[in-house]
């Protein structure tokens, strides 16, 4: 025997505007919006409500009768999603809630009820937290979901209606809780039919005839003859695993163990999702109470407990047991979508090999390695021709720059040297590096490279690659033109 | 008869060793051409490769020898990883050896024992072509753990030191000198020519150390004159 609870928000957006903004609370006020030209009333709270204001009234009528009156603009909130918040904070009430905008919530309360103490006590409770709230609610009970929702929106607060009795709470409503569709009302008032009790005892083919299918399918499903559907607000659980322990674990292995197990229940749940962690929070509660946290990141998202557990290892020593650790908390606070486990048919290095190097590089991260890895950048000068790339992946656009030799040690900043440069722009005799004289036997160039003006300013430099007697290659420049009183030199790296 | 028997023997040593040719059997062309004679088998062994430089122009070379190497030796899109303590690698400058800076990964490691863990580690990850690490001193142990490593997962691995401290430790498969050479010119033309090296084998097990000069030319290694083989005694009936 099924039993479903209709609540039925009154006020379900001005009681929302008066729980974010209290002061509120006493005046009478109204929501207003524009809709195709006019400012009309989105929602009216319940004080301006017992003024005879309803929703979509024209703002310039309700001001002529009450000059008095506040009116707000709509902030523009979803019904939909307060419902949804709503339906949600009601799973206290019943594992199975279901919204049905704009203003109401249905709950499947079979076998619930028991543990209130009974059906009245239960809508009650709920009529309760829900005043707590600050929603003002008419809630009602019965076998159907159409029956519940008829009597609480048109029949008396709180009614608990027994299965099977629907027929008879019903009787004495207007047609209208049967939330039919407007002209089908208009006919049923047009033939006097303006109580249930007139026309629902009348044969369905007759109905049917006068009304369209729409009533008797209506009518059917109120009465439970034909089932009624709702979907059921689905719940988004947190990618949160909770491991308690019996005794407290002090060892690194129980804790590895401990970890292990609490992976492989999150790794289940995400695989199932189709879902990978790139992030994820170890929370460990000592028998003191300390709360010590752990976070790993990965490079990939990963749900391998294999990967993870080795990530988390690293980070075992960190985590201090003291007395032992009572509770182990796991969460994943970065979840994104898997992709694909393969991309490309024709490529050589295989999506798998891509996912290990990810996995390795996770490790070394986590042991403080810092990652890098280069793309050309469209800038000829050198400091500025490469730039990091920002994932495992990317692709660049540009080519790199091979025309010209370029050294296999930069110096992070080009070092002065002395020279010694007779002849305006050919490359130096001799240089002195670290107190070492170098005798210059061949060179190439000069290669001048133009400071970028946009990006900076400053002497462009002309580029010579030396070679000295011994055989070993320097790439050294003069900074700006040749001058008598000597330019200054520089060296800026080494060639093979 | 015999001799296919002792040499069956011979392999069987060696891989006792730990001594495996490089990539699953099937030999490289590492272009390094009158050098392979001085490997075992004649085969560019797997292990961990060590070269020792102790000048900043001799770690260039050293360098650019070593991305001359990777270029053979990787196959085209394989990645590598790039482990060290500081960084002076100009990206750029290893297009020069056919390296596609793009496939290398540079990680940068604070401290060294963190280095040699993460040479480890990237060792078992077998997507990886090849594994570089630049630190000047390894201790003993780790150098020992790092070539059973090695032996165990069939990548190779680079070590590039920098002033070692320490001149010599037993578990590399190879050591390597390179000095910076002259570049050849043509008389009379300006430029400087070719990188040049004297690349010598200072090391290698059941091998035949050597010395060689040799140059680097637009996408292969090419020598200058034939190897003067040094008059090294048979390594491989030396058993420990």
């Amino acid at each position: 025997m099924k039993r479903y609870v209709y609540i039925w928000f009154r006020h379900l957006m001005t009681n929302r505007y008066v729980r974010k903004y209290p002061e509120y609370e006493t005046r009478v006020f109204v929501l207003a919006a524009n809709r195709s030209g006019r400012r009309v009333v989105t929602a009216s709270s319940a004080r301006a409500e017992s003024l005879g204001i309803q929703t979509g009234m024209v703002i310039a009528d309700v001001r002529a009768m009450y000059p008095a009156l506040e009116v707000i603009e709509d902030p523009g909130f979803s019904p939909e999603k307060l419902l949804e918040a709503l339906a949600e904070w009601a799973i206290r009430f019943t594992p199975v809630t279901a919204i049905d905008p704009p203003d109401g919530i249905l709950l499947d309360a079979t076998g619930c009820t028991h543990i209130w103490g009974g059906e009245k006590s239960y809508l009650r409770d709920i009529i309760h937290q829900f005043r707590n709230l600050g929603y003002d609610v008419r809630v009602a009970m019965a076998g159907t979901p159409g029956a519940a929702q008829a009597v609480a929106r048109y029949g008396r607060q709180a009614e608990v209606v027994e299965s099977g009795n629907e027929k008879e709470a019903l009787k004495r409503l207007p047609p209208e809780a049967l939330q039919l569709e407007a002209h089908t009302l208009e006919k049923l008032h047009k033939l006097g039919l303006s109580c249930i009790s007139r026309f629902i005892d009348m044969p369905p083919r007759v109905l049917r005839r006068r009304f369209g299918q729409e009533l008797t399918d209506r009518i059917a499903q109120v009465l439970g003859t034909v089932p009624d559907y709702f979907e059921p607000v689905e719940l988004k659980e947190p990618f949160r695993v909770v491991y308690n322990c019996l005794e407290p674990l002090r060892t690194p292995t129980a804790i590895r163990k401990a970890i292990e197990r609490l992976l492989k229940r999150l790794c289940d749940r995400l695989v199932e999702n189709e879902m990978g962690l790139q992030k994820a929070v170890l929370k460990t509660i000592r028998l003191d109470g300390k709360v010590q946290e752990q976070v790993i990141t990965t490079h990939h998202p990963s749900c391998q407990t294999a990967h993870l557990i080795k990530l988390f290892e690293l980070k075992i020593p960190f985590i201090e047991p003291d007395l032992g650790i009572e509770t182990f908390i796991l969460e994943a606070p970065l979840v994104t979508d898997l992709p694909p486990g393969q991309e490309k048919l024709w490529s050589v290095a295989s999506q798998s090999d891509q996912t290990e190097i990810a996995r390795l590089l996770d490790h070394i991260s986590g042991k403080g390695g810092i990652i890098e890895r280069y793309l050309p950048a469209e800038h000829y000068w050198p400091e500025r021709s490469y730039r990091k790339a920002d994932s495992l992946h990317e692709k660049s656009e540009v080519q790199w720059q091979v025309t010209r030799p370029r050294p296999v040690f930069l110096l992070p900043k080009p070092e002065p040297v002395s020279v010694a440069a007779p002849v305006p722009d050919y490359p130096p005799i001799n240089f002195r590096y670290k107190g070492k004289l170098h005798t210059i036997h061949k060179a190439d160039g000069p290669e001048r490279i133009e400071q970028e003006w946009w990006l900076e300013n400053g002497q462009h430099r002309d580029y010579f690659l030396v070679e000295d007697t011994e055989g070993c290659r320097y790439w050294i420049f003069r900074a700006g033109h040749y001058d008598e009183k000597g330019a200054q030199w520089f060296i800026h790296g080494f060639f093979a | 008869m015999e001799s296919e028997l002792v040499r069956k023997l011979k392999k069987e040593i060696l891989e006792m060793q730990g001594i495996k040719p490089m990539t699953h059997n099937r030999s490289v062309e590492t272009g390094l051409g009158p050098v392979h004679h001085a490997f075992p088998y004649g085969v560019f062994p797997i292990g961990i490769h060590e070269f020792v430089s102790q000048e900043p122009e001799e770690a260039a070379a050293t360098t650019g020898f070593m991305a001359g190497l990777i270029s053979k030796l990787v196959r085209n899109d394989g990645t590598c990883l790039w482990i060290g303590n500081r960084r002076k690698i100009f990206p750029p400058g290893l297009n020069y050896f056919g390296v596609n800076p793009e496939r290398i990964i540079f990680v940068e490691a604070v401290r060294n024992a963190d280095l040699v863990w993460m040479l480890e580690q990237a060792l078992r990850c077998e997507a990886l072509g090849l594994v570089i690490g630049e630190m000047a001193d390894m201790d003993p142990g780790q150098a020992r753990r790092l070539q059973l490593t090695v032996e165990q997962c069939r990548v190779s691995c680079f070590l590039h030191r920098y002033r070692p401290r320490i001149a010599s430790a037993s578990y590399a498969v190879c050591r390597w000198r390179v000095k910076p050479l002259p570049g050849h010119t043509e008389e009379g033309l300006p430029g400087v020519g070719f990188p040049a090296w004297e690349v010598s084998l200072d090391k290698v097990r059941n091998g035949y150390p050597g010395s060689w000069k040799l140059q680097w030319v637009e996408d292969h290694f090419e020598f200058e004159q034939t190897a003067e083989r040094k008059t090294g005694k048979s390594a491989l009936l030396h058993i420990a």
